[in-house]
């Protein structure tokens, strides 16, 4: 007992901090194809066990043929989107066209990285359809490093998904029936079917996941929209149907 | 020797701490215990108390049980560390029964809370256990909340757990003295439904539990609200799918040939198989 007053009366050095940052929690994913690509988030915004909003997009339309989806500290995500659209807007009046998908890829390296000692705070995963017209995904790290993949999970629910994805995408773990092969691209309708169980699984297990989900799919100049037709629920964003379409599917989440 | 007498001494068995401090003064995690977020409360009604508490238990932010109950025992809601609320029940109801044996008496509603009050206060909060305790006694119907350091609350109505905040604003906006069984039991269920849609730490469905002085009645899983949809996909894996280093198959036919010695079976075999006895 006296050496618990003791400690206590003597004059501690104490250190405080202010911290900008929070964590919002939430999850994107995004799945290229050959002619097409899948970029999804849920709409949950939280702070600890707080839900702030059961719609926040995380997921955002930049050109006809480039979506990207933000994950992390919210504030610092939709400041970074709206900077990544100005910069295409001052490219569209200096080039007349839109920022190919490659050159947003390293557009978005040099901006996370100009603030590598206060970085954004997000994960960014930005998909679409690349110059010679094949889906893509680029995923980036808060301070830049990026990487062209076939898929990508990022987000609270992360550890669920990525492994999830990496057996039905890329057939981890699974050697092929004698006499067959694994498929390099896997058909849209079955990729739009991954990503909506992704999601509803991660909503079973991780507390930040749910409300709902946003997937928004870019098919390539000439594509058509087989795959598309047995979701009801699918939305066309693209005025016309020459050159790159954007479709966006909203479904519910549990909200519990 | 006392340690090494097989019949240990009772209560809690601390031989590991002095290795399990030097294991995390090194940096070797500790192991986390499930269960913290929660909504439990308890509401006072004409006849006697409902007990009310969602069924998620979490592991930081990962739901460990999607199903599982928090009313630990017919009279007791649990949140905290959920180890903890079982084994603090379980002995504190055993010790109940031990004591009504020897007073020859029906056990009281503020015995189980004094008793718990006094375990919990004893362990200076080392024991995580918030408990909303309710019952029917022979003094009447009464409700307790029991918070981990050992204080408690006698209420008309109570919360409990990360939603407490969520489903105390649905009592104070609902509730009244006097209540009927099933005006009581809404109110409970919407005040449990506040915590399982706006507190993530609670999830899933809604356990109810009434004690009147008659009965008690365990209404588990009373409402479902939250239930998976269909899935998109199947994920079975085609035959052959799952890799193998070796094969190796066995015949688990046993093959059995019968050699007489004696007896009239030895003329039936042949001169070359017959063996030599003499």
């Amino acid at each position: 007992m006296s050496h618990y007053t003791r400690t206590q009366s003597q004059q501690h050095p104490t250190q405080r901090q202010f911290n900008p940052y929070t964590e919002n929690g939430g999850t994107i994913l995004a799945i290229a194809g050959a002619d097409f690509s899948v970029i999804a988030g849920d709409t949950r915004q939280s702070e600890g066990y707080s839900i702030q909003t059961r719609y926040a997009p995380k997921v955002f339309k930049l050109t006809d043929k480039a979506v990207l989806a933000v994950n992390g500290f919210a504030a610092d995500g939709n400041m970074f989107v709206k900077k990544v659209k100005q910069r295409l807007e001052w490219y569209r009046h200096a080039h007349s066209k839109d920022m190919p998908l490659r050159s947003i890829a390293r557009l978005i390296q040099t901006m996370l990285y100009a603030q590598r000692f206060f970085p954004y705070y997000v994960y960014n995963i930005l998909g679409g359809i690349e110059e010679d017209g094949t889906g893509a995904v680029y995923s980036f790290d808060p301070v830049g490093s990026y990487e062209r993949e076939a898929c990508r999970a990022a987000g609270s629910a992360q550890s669920l998904v990525q492994p999830f994805l990496d057996n039905q995408i890329y057939f981890k773990n699974q050697t092929p029936v004698l006499g067959t092969s694994h498929p390099t691209h896997l058909p849209l309708r079955h990729v739009v079917q991954l990503v909506i169980d992704s999601f509803t699984s991660a909503t079973e297990r991780h507390i930040e996941v749910g409300d709902g989900v946003e997937l928004y799919i870019i098919l390539a100049r000439g594509r058509g929209t087989q795959g598309l037709d047995s979701f009801k629920d699918v939305q066309e964003l693209t005025p016309h149907a020459e050159g790159e379409r954007l479709f966006v599917l909203r479904r519910e989440l549990k909200k519990d | 020797m006392d340690s090494s007498n097989i019949y240990k001494k009772s209560g809690f068995d601390f031989s590991n701490q002095i290795r399990n401090n030097f294991l995390a003064a090194k940096g070797v995690p500790v192991p986390k215990a499930t269960s913290t977020g929660t909504t439990i409360v308890g509401c006072l009604f004409k006849d006697g108390i409902v007990l009310g508490a969602d069924t998620r238990a979490t592991a930081g932010e990962i739901i460990a049980d999607k199903n599982c109950e928090k009313v630990v025992n017919p009279s007791c809601c649990g949140a905290g560390t959920a180890a903890d609320t079982e084994f603090t029940t379980a002995l504190i109801s055993s010790n109940l029964e031990l004591h009504s044996l020897s007073t020859g008496r029906k056990p009281r509603v503020v015995t189980a809370m004094t008793m718990l009050k006094q375990m919990l206060f004893q362990y200076q909060g080392h024991i995580g256990a918030a408990l909303v305790l309710g019952g029917v006694d022979v003094t009447g119907p009464h409700l307790f909340t029991i918070h981990p350091h050992g204080s408690t609350d006698k209420l008309p109505y109570v919360t409990m757990g990360s939603g407490s905040l969520a489903a105390m604003a649905v009592f104070e906006a609902g509730w009244k003295a006097g209540m009927e069984r099933q005006e009581a039991i809404d109110l409970v269920s919407a005040a449990i439904s506040a915590g399982i849609f706006n507190d993530l730490g609670s999830g899933s469905n809604v356990d109810v539990c009434v004690i009147t002085k008659e009965r008690t009645d365990m209404l588990r899983n009373y409402i479902k609200p939250n239930e998976r949809v269909t899935k998109e996909r199947h994920y079975k894996f085609t035959r052959g799918t799952t890799a193998y280093q070796s094969e190796n198959i066995r015949k688990y036919i046993v093959d059995e040939s019968i050699t007489y010695l004696t007896g009239s079976a030895t003329t039936a075999t042949t001169a070359e198989e017959a063996m030599d006895v003499s």
